[in-house]
Formats: C-alpha cells, sequence, structure tokens
C-alpha cells in the first residue's frame, strides 16, 4: 500500500488522479497536466511534495560531518542559505541528490527525494558518528507545499510579514506564514521563481487552503507530478533514477561542479572522484529535441541516423508545452551531436542535440 | 466517472466501434476512460489507408504526456479512412472522445467477434477503477 501523504483528503476532494510514486499515493494531475504546467510557466501552481524527506543535522561540528558525507562544502554555506548537493558512496556513484538548507550556525536540514530518503539517513548517521553531530529524520513530522510560478511571490506576500524581498534563490528562513511557523525556501524544481514551505504535518491542510484561496485572484491552481515533471525537464534538471543513479558520477551527469574537492578534509567518495575531474566521460548527459512529434522516453535507445548503432540511452522525455516539440535528457557517447536519432518503438525518429535546459525563465 | 454510450461496442483495450448495425464500415476510436486515464493527448499516429489488418492487430498509437498505448483493430478488415483532424489536433481525443476524436473507420471482413456490450464495458472499466 503506498503511504498517503498529510494533504491527501484535499486531493481527493479536488478530484485528482492519484498515483503510487515511490511508495507514496501522490497527486499526479487534478485535470489537463498541460494547464497545470501552463499555470505554473504563466502564473502559479501549488504542490504537494510531502513525500520529500527532511533529515536534521545539529551539533557543534554539523558543518563538518556534512563536509565529511557529502561532496559540497557544507560548512561554508551561510546561515539562511541553502546549497544543491549529493550524496555519493566510496566509488563515486551517486546515492542521491540533495538540498541542503542551513538554519542556524549548527542546525541543517537535508532535503532527500523520497525513494531515497531511509537510506540518506542511515548513511549521514554512520558518516556523522564520528563527529559532534546528530542526525535525526524527521520526514514524517514535516509536510512540503510548495507555491512555484512567476506570482508566487505576490500570493505568498498576502500570508506572511516576511521579507520575501529579501529573500534569494536558495535561501530559507523561518517565518509565519497565514498563522502558522514554516520555513520559507526560495527554491523549487520548476525553473520559475518560487517557495517551498516546510511545515508541520498537522499545518499542511490549512496552508493548503490559505494558499489556495489567496492565489485564486492570481490564477493559482493545483499541480500534480505530471507538471512537475514536464516543468524539471524543460528546465533540464535531473531526476534521481532517470538522470542520476548508482550507475551514475556527478561528473556522468554534468554536475562536477557540485564535488568540492577545495574543501578541508576527506570526504566519502572523493579518492574514486578526484582522478575524474580532467577526464571526460564516456558518455555524458544531453539535450534531445525531436523533430518529429512521437516521444523519445526513459530507455529508449539513441542510436546514429542511418546506421542504427546505439550511441546512447534516454533517461527522460516528454512533450514540451514551452517548445511544441518533445524534449528529452539521455545520455549519449562524446562527441556525438548531429546526426542522432531514437529508437522509438522500432522507427527511428530524428533529433538534435542541444545544451541544457531547454526553458530559461525570463528575468 | 466517464461516459461510456449504450450504442456503442467496446474491446477490452478500451476502443469503441460505431456502426454494427448498419452496414460493414465500422467507426472506431479509444474510449472516455482511456483518454481520461491517458492523461492530454499529445500525438495520434492512425494506420494507413488501404491496409488490410487482423482483428487485434497494432494499427496506430495514442501518445500523452506520461504514456504511449497502442491502438489496435477490434475487427479484421480493410482501412478505409482516417481522421486526419485529429492527427492535427490529438487534444480530440480527449476533448470529444466519441465525436470529432475519432480515429479510422475500417471495413469489415467476416464477423465482429468479441467485442463487449456496453454493460460488459462498463463492468470492466468499474473493476479496473
Amino acid at each position: 500500500m503506498s503511504r498517503p501523504t498529510p494533504l491527501r483528503g484535499v486531493h481527493e476532494t479536488l478530484g485528482a488522479t492519484l498515483t503510487d510514486f515511490a511508495g507514496w499515493l501522490m497527486p499526479l494531475r487534478y485535470g489537463s497536466e498541460s494547464i497545470e504546467h501552463n499555470a505554473v510557466r504563466q502564473a502559479a501552481g501549488l504542490f504537494d511534495l510531502s513525500h520529500m524527506g527532511e533529515i536534521f543535522v545539529t551539533g557543534a561540528q554539523a558543518g563538518e560531518a556534512l563536509d565529511h558525507a557529502l561532496v559540497g562544502y557544507i560548512s561554508a554555506v551561510e546561515t539562511g542559505r541553502a546549497r544543491y548537493t549529493m550524496i555519493v558512496d566510496a566509488e563515486g556513484h551517486v546515492l542521491d541528490d540533495l538540498i541542503v538548507y542551513r538554519l542556524a550556525p549548527d542546525e541543517f536540514m537535508v532535503v532527500a527525494n523520497a525513494s531515497n530518503y531511509p537510506r540518506v539517513a542511515a548513511e549521514l548517521t554512520d558518516r556523522a558518528s564520528s563527529f559532534d553531530a546528530t542526525v535525526d529524520d524527521r520526514s514524517e513530522q514535516y509536510a512540503l507545499i510548495a507555491v512555484q510560478g512567476p506570482r508566487a511571490q505576490a500570493i505568498l506576500g498576502e500570508l506572511t510579514d516576511a521579507d520575501l524581498d529579501g529573500l534569494k534563490y536558495y535561501a530559507g528562513l523561518p517565518a509565519t506564514v497565514a498563522g502558522r511557523e514554516a520555513l520559507v525556501a526560495r527554491t523549487g524544481y520548476t525553473g520559475e521563481d518560487g517557495f517551498e514551505l516546510f511545515v508541520a504535518a498537522g499545518d499542511a491542510e490549512p496552508l493548503w487552503a490559505a494558499l489556495t484561496k489567496a492565489g485564486e485572484p492570481y490564477g493559482l491552481i493545483p499541480a500534480g507530478l505530471s507538471a512537475r515533471d514536464t516543468l524539471r525537464l524543460e528546465a533540464g534538471m535531473p531526476l534521481y533514477g532517470n538522470e542520476l543513479s548508482a550507475e551514475h558520477t556527478p561528473f556522468d551527469a554534468g554536475l562536477g561542479r557540485v564535488v568540492r574537492f577545495d574543501k578541508p578534509g576527506d570526504f566519502v567518495g572523493r579518492a574514486a572522484l578526484e582522478p575524474l575531474k580532467d577526464v571526460p566521460p564516456a558518455r555524458r548527459l544531453v539535450g534531445l529535441i525531436a523533430t518529429g512529434r512521437r516521444v523519445p522516453r526513459h530507455g529508449y535507445p539513441v542510436v546514429v541516423a542511418g546506421d542504427g548503432s546505439v550511441v546512447g540511452e534516454v533517461t527522460s522525455g516528454a512533450p514540451s508545452q514551452s517548445l511544441g516539440r518533445p524534449i528529452a535528457m539521455a545520455y549519449v557517447d562524446n562527441g556525438l551531436s548531429t546526426g542522432l536519432a531514437v529508437d522509438i518503438r522500432g522507427s527511428h525518429e530524428a533529433v538534435d542535440v542541444v545544451e541544457l535546459p531547454f526553458y530559461r525563465r525570463k528575468k | 466517472m466517464s461516459s461510456i454510450p449504450d450504442d456503442l461496442q467496446y474491446t477490452k483495450e478500451h476502443e469503441w466501434v460505431a456502426g454494427i448495425d448498419d452496414g460493414l464500415t465500422l467507426t472506431v476510436g479509444i474510449t472516455e476512460y482511456a483518454a481520461e486515464a491517458l492523461g492530454d493527448v499529445v500525438f495520434v499516429q492512425v494506420p494507413e489507408i488501404g491496409t488490410t489488418v487482423a482483428a487485434g492487430d497494432a494499427v496506430g498509437e495514442v501518445e500523452s504526456t506520461k504514456s504511449v498505448s497502442d491502438i489496435f483493430a477490434p475487427v479484421g478488415g480493410e482501412i478505409v479512412e482516417v481522421n486526419q483532424t485529429v492527427v492535427e489536433d490529438p487534444s480530440l481525443v480527449n476533448s470529444d472522445s466519441y465525436g470529432d476524436g475519432w480515429l479510422f473507420r475500417i471495413r469489415l471482413e467476416g464477423t465482429a467477434d468479441d467485442l463487449l456490450s456496453p454493460e460488459e464495458y462498463t463492468a470492466l472499466t468499474s473493476g479496473e477503477s
């Protein structure tokens, strides 16, 4: 049985199509995923992301413990700011991609993916054991609601006195929203401006209701995982299980910049990753735009047009609302950028290789 | 609850078939139930006019944001007409599954076996939901 989030009743009332995702019963869409996608690009969308994991690391050496446990330079993150980072195994393979928020000098919140957070919590506990730091998986206590889109700030501004203008991208601070305590973060997974609100599970329903009411004049609508996936794909953001996995290093995914060899001390994966930093990976992650209308999907082979030899594999694909064409991310043999096709159920459909992201919001 | 018109027949693969009573040319589409399950349809591939198919052959596909499904021939026969309008505007499969969202017409050869009545299709879909 899939686990429901604290907002299950809301989703059912809204008539959501519910789906199992990483063991959670999640809203796939409420009506049309295309309308939800466009609402986030043009106005705002409201997401239930309560399946994500929140793991707290506290103590005098919390920063040093995370420097050792993760590839990022976490002790250098200022209080109130956040970092995108990863946890890798000793071979340098990605166990999860994470966002770490520094809530106080000695308090960090690690946000992990739904399918991975029990493992991440266990690894962090193990890796922090020789430091003065405590790892506490509080995922069960938290709900996560995201407001994403160009009107997100105006909507949230109706419900909080927090200085949203002063809240930078990848920053997060405690605030009161609609009378409830929340950690308000300017982060997201859609390529738009927006906020993620970490709240006590019991506050999720009233906060959702308040956001729905405040957002109505701004065109805010609830949006499901389907829209979230097409939004993040357009924004070129990796999804664990697709672009990232225990088969890949951060370098394979073009995310070597998150591995901070310049930080002090050893970290798990350093010895395996250091030799890779100046070596081009055999396959690199690229963007593909299909010239036809059929959609390259996860697992489809990338081939050389004409001879059909397999030179890669699609990791994610979807029709793009913003481009009007199917788009995909794929691992493709290094050096190949023209004359490629995707084998779509036996037929070779031409694709153009492009740099990521596909979509960048206007500032 | 999606609608299941009582003047059509159905397949287990969620196609509808019209025209069994009035002759040899049958119109085929996918049901509203299937269209809702797929989500927003973005691509439709219809069979070529003039091809002869057997019942159960994969003759096309319907692709949505999240998934792709084969369209199967509900009966054997020759494809005599395809709906170019739905190829140009696949969203018709969602907005008018039983009308402008029809997919192709087939001239029946042999008999139409194994089609489901509206009651049988209703039972099938209520079992799945």
